[in-house]
């Protein structure tokens, strides 16, 4: 029988990441996203799954402590807000400059600085761009209900050892705090050393006499030898590209207009697109699932059919400018969005839609 | 005849090089002490027996490398981190045996709340601090542990202590936190030190496995480079200036 | 069906509490529920409320401009949520602290003195399932065999020895409830 619980995004997390078979949290509290490691502290999964919980002295610690288990094959995992994942970028370059696969989730304030606890979609440029330094990529996946915050989480731990790269659940106030039903899946155990060692060969579990040591770095002082692992790395943010775009859409067959929104402005949204198609506007929504890779060509594919695009986030427009780019200039594209902590009404959109894009 | 082929037998073999150090040269220069901390640690695993089961953390600076020199596994920390790393690798695989490599720049500066922490927490981990009293990596800049009066490339005049404070002495510090069980401060420039470093090392790493908590190990060396002092010279200066200030011995056995 | 709800009080009346078992009563009678809270500096008391949308489909958005229901326990929510009631809406409200009652025309209005009612049964813990008590005679969006299930779902298993008082609180909140005026 399946198992329906309610239960806030932030728990949903913690809860799926327990019967993932997940092997360690190592957290900061931040607020809206301290029910995680809450959770999973009131569920003591160490006496259950083994899973490890461990709080932190600070994010630059949580990001580090995921780092030393990722190296060493484990299925780790942070998560935090906005503050705390600026302070996580030094450990996020490293991991990816380390090919580390591990799940970072941030649960996205108002900024910037210190900011607001309200919930806000401005970290997508320290996203999807960077945020720490070099050329690397973080896999990012964008829930918009607390059902996909607890799917994501293996889905999230799937891609990372796949393509050996840390992933991000961008996710925001609403979605961590708002509770909806879930359906968990079942207990998977965590994996063994022997599996580790026989399908992840890299991790640091100890020198075997039939192989030579492991060693997990990002430092390589040769240019030259720098610049190869590079062209690597690149090589594999193109096959991420090619398989592993995720896109909804709803309502687009018949629009004339589309909104681009993510997590929780595409569920506001969606409320939107219900008030503008009763008044005949005929409009529909495309929702990047993976903000990277970004669906980039089902964008251009909706470009050649609608009149005009306005890209929906609560930001003063990121986003906005990766749907430009993908359109390269074949349709005009807008953003609306309330930012620093407010969150735009499904009204509000509708007025966006209509001054930005119909009226204008 | 003296064949040397006749000398050379099992039955005559009185020391040979331990096979967990390996044949690359050693990126360090000429009269630095890491050389000879990665060989007695070399030793320490290969006579306890725990090449297999132990994973080192290297850090940033002169030792960033460390992991080219030893035959285990090893993963490289950003700068200050190695602690944190240890801390998840000792919590994720408790049967292992783990260590982190650190200068005073990485443990006692930037990496300071994480080597606090995991001493406070008492992480099962035994941390191997370098103190040469100087960033050496990168030419010479003041360190935490730079003494009074002494130059380097960022106080060219000397560190002056009304302006940029006391050199740390971080062992005594993590010496009171009640995670730690042993905090010793040896030396590697005299052969006598070179075994009582050993006998230490050793120490930290059976602490370890009796789960006794943090083991720190703190090597005041050299950095003829950075010190610009000839090796010799460097050993000398440094027993004259350092020992004072950083006297050698266990500040804390449990 | 679909019941779009905001709950708007004070901290400490269980206004998300009661956001909570409203939507849990949802969920064990099979709908699709969504629970967001204004959790802000509201959580170290202030004002509070919670958006509780129940419905037979899909739900879209769970931030919302305008309610079916508003459900207002003190003068500041009285003040913010009263003009956002869908015209042909419901408004319930409790006279404890009200000093501007509320005037629209074009809405149902409805007052359930809980506070008081809470008062006189000597059990003020149980005032947000008196105000619950008297949503419920007015919207029986759910039945109440669904609402005690969600009162055991949503409340830890040390307290449910507390549930039969709040099953009476429910009822007695039924019967309490009064209508105001009627829209025209």
């Amino acid at each position: 029988m399946r198992e329906l619980k309610l239960m806030k995004g932030n728990e949903a997390i913690a809860e799926a990441a327990i019967r993932a078979g997940v092997d360690g949290y190592f957290g900061y509290p931040i607020t809206p996203q301290s029910e995680v490691m809450e959770t999973l502290m009131a569920e003591k999964p160490w006496e259950t799954t083994g899973m490890v919980v461990l709080q932190a002295e600070s994010e630059t610690a949580s990001i580090n402590m995921v780092y030393g288990g990722a190296g060493c094959g484990k299925r780790v995992m942070t998560s935090s807000s906005s503050p705390g994942v600026s302070l996580m970028q030094e450990g996020l370059t490293y991991l990816a400059g380390a090919e580390l696969p591990c799940v970072v989730v941030n649960v996205v304030r108002g900024g910037p600085g210190l900011g607001t606890i309200q919930p806000a979609q401005s970290d997508y440029f320290q996203t999807v761009k960077g945020g720490g330094h070099g050329d690397y990529k973080l896999i990012t996946l964008a829930p918009a209900s607390v059902q996909e915050m607890a799917d994501f989480v293996e889905l999230s731990f799937d891609l990372a050892f796949k393509y050996r790269n840390p992933v991000m659940i961008l996710s925001d106030g609403v979605i961590g705090q708002m509770m909806e039903k879930v359906e968990l899946n079942e207990q998977k155990p965590r994996w063994t050393e022997d599996y580790i060692n026989e399908n992840y060969p890299w991790a640091t579990t100890g020198k075997k006499a039939n192989r030579a040591k492991n060693i997990i770095t990002s430092v390589q002082l040769e240019a030259s030898v720098q610049e190869e692992f590079n062209h690597k790395l690149q090589a594999k943010y193109r096959s991420v590209e090619e398989n592993e775009v995720r896109f909804e859409e709803v309502m687009c067959d018949d629009a004339e207009y589309l909104i681009v929104a993510y997590g929780s402005s595409a569920r506001i949204c969606q409320k939107s697109i219900e008030i503008a198609r009763a008044k005949g506007i005929k409009v529909g929504m495309l929702r990047p699932i993976t903000l990277y890779p970004f669906p980039t060509e089902q964008l251009m594919k909706r470009a050649k059919q609608v009149k005009g695009m306005l890209s929906v986030e609560m930001s003063a427009g990121q986003m906005v400018e990766d749907v430009k780019l993908a359109v390269e200039c074949s349709v005009p594209v807008e953003h609306f969005g309330r930012f620093g902590g407010s969150v735009h009404s499904p009204g509000e959109v509708v007025e966006a839609l209509e001054q930005k894009l119909i009226g204008g | 005849m003296s064949d040397i082929n006749t000398i050379i037998k099992p039955e005559n073999l009185i020391y040979k090089r331990t096979d967990v150090l390996s044949d690359n040269d050693l990126s360090y220069c000429p009269g630095c002490g890491h050389g000879t901390v990665h060989k007695l640690i070399a030793e320490v695993i290969e006579e306890m027996g725990i090449q297999d089961t132990t994973i080192g953390i290297a850090p940033v600076g002169c030792s960033v490398l460390a992991y080219n020199y030893l035959e285990i596994d090893w993963q490289q920390a950003a700068h200050g981190r190695a602690p944190a790393l240890a801390t998840a690798v000792k919590r994720l695989m408790p049967e292992k045996n783990v260590f982190s490599y650190q200068g005073d720049g990485d443990l006692a500066a930037i990496g300071t709340a994480e080597t606090i922490h995991a001493c406070n927490r008492g992480e099962n981990i035994v941390m191997i601090f370098i103190n040469n009293g100087i960033y050496g990596m990168t030419g010479g800049q003041m360190a935490p542990t730079t003494l009074p009066g002494m130059a380097a490339s960022t106080c060219p005049h000397g560190r002056d202590v009304s302006h940029d404070g006391e050199p740390i002495k971080i062992s005594e510090i993590l010496a009171q936190l009640p995670g730690t069980c042993y905090v010793t401060r040896q030396s590697v420039h005299t052969a006598a030190n070179v075994r009582k470093s050993k006998k230490a090392l050793r120490k930290a790493f059976e602490n370890q496995q009796a789960n006794k908590g943090t083991s720190l190990v703190e090597i005041v060396s050299n950095c003829n480079s950075g010190w610009k002092m000839t090796p010799i010279k460097s050993n000398e200066w440094m027993e004259e200036n350092m020992f004072p200030y950083y006297p050698l011995g266990d500040i804390k056995n449990q | 069906m679909k019941e779009e709800i905001i709950i708007a009080g004070f901290g400490g009346q269980g206004v998300l509490s009661m956001g909570k078992i409203l939507a849990y009563s949802g969920v064990m009678q099979d709908m699709e529920v969504s629970w967001m809270p204004a959790y802000g500096p509201e959580m170290r008391g202030g004002t509070a409320n919670v958006t509780v949308i129940l419905s037979d489909e899909r739900i879209s958005s769970p931030i919302l401009h305008e309610y079916d229901t508003a459900i207002i326990l003190n003068q500041q929510s009285m003040d913010k949520f009263e003009k956002d009631v869908k015209p042909g809406g419901t408004l319930i409200y409790d006279g404890n602290g009200i000093t501007r009652h509320p005037e629209r025309t074009d809405i149902n209005i409805y007052r359930v003195d809980a506070t008081a009612e809470a008062a006189r049964m000597h059990a003020v813990k149980t005032f947000n399932m008196i105000v619950l008590g008297g949503y419920l005679q007015v919207k029986p969006v759910v039945e109440m065999e669904n609402v005690v299930a969600g009162l055991k779902k949503s409340l830890p298993e040390r307290h449910h020895h507390l549930i039969p008082m709040n099953e009476k609180a429910i009822t007695r909140g039924g019967e309490v409830i009064k209508e105001v005026s009627m829209v025209k």
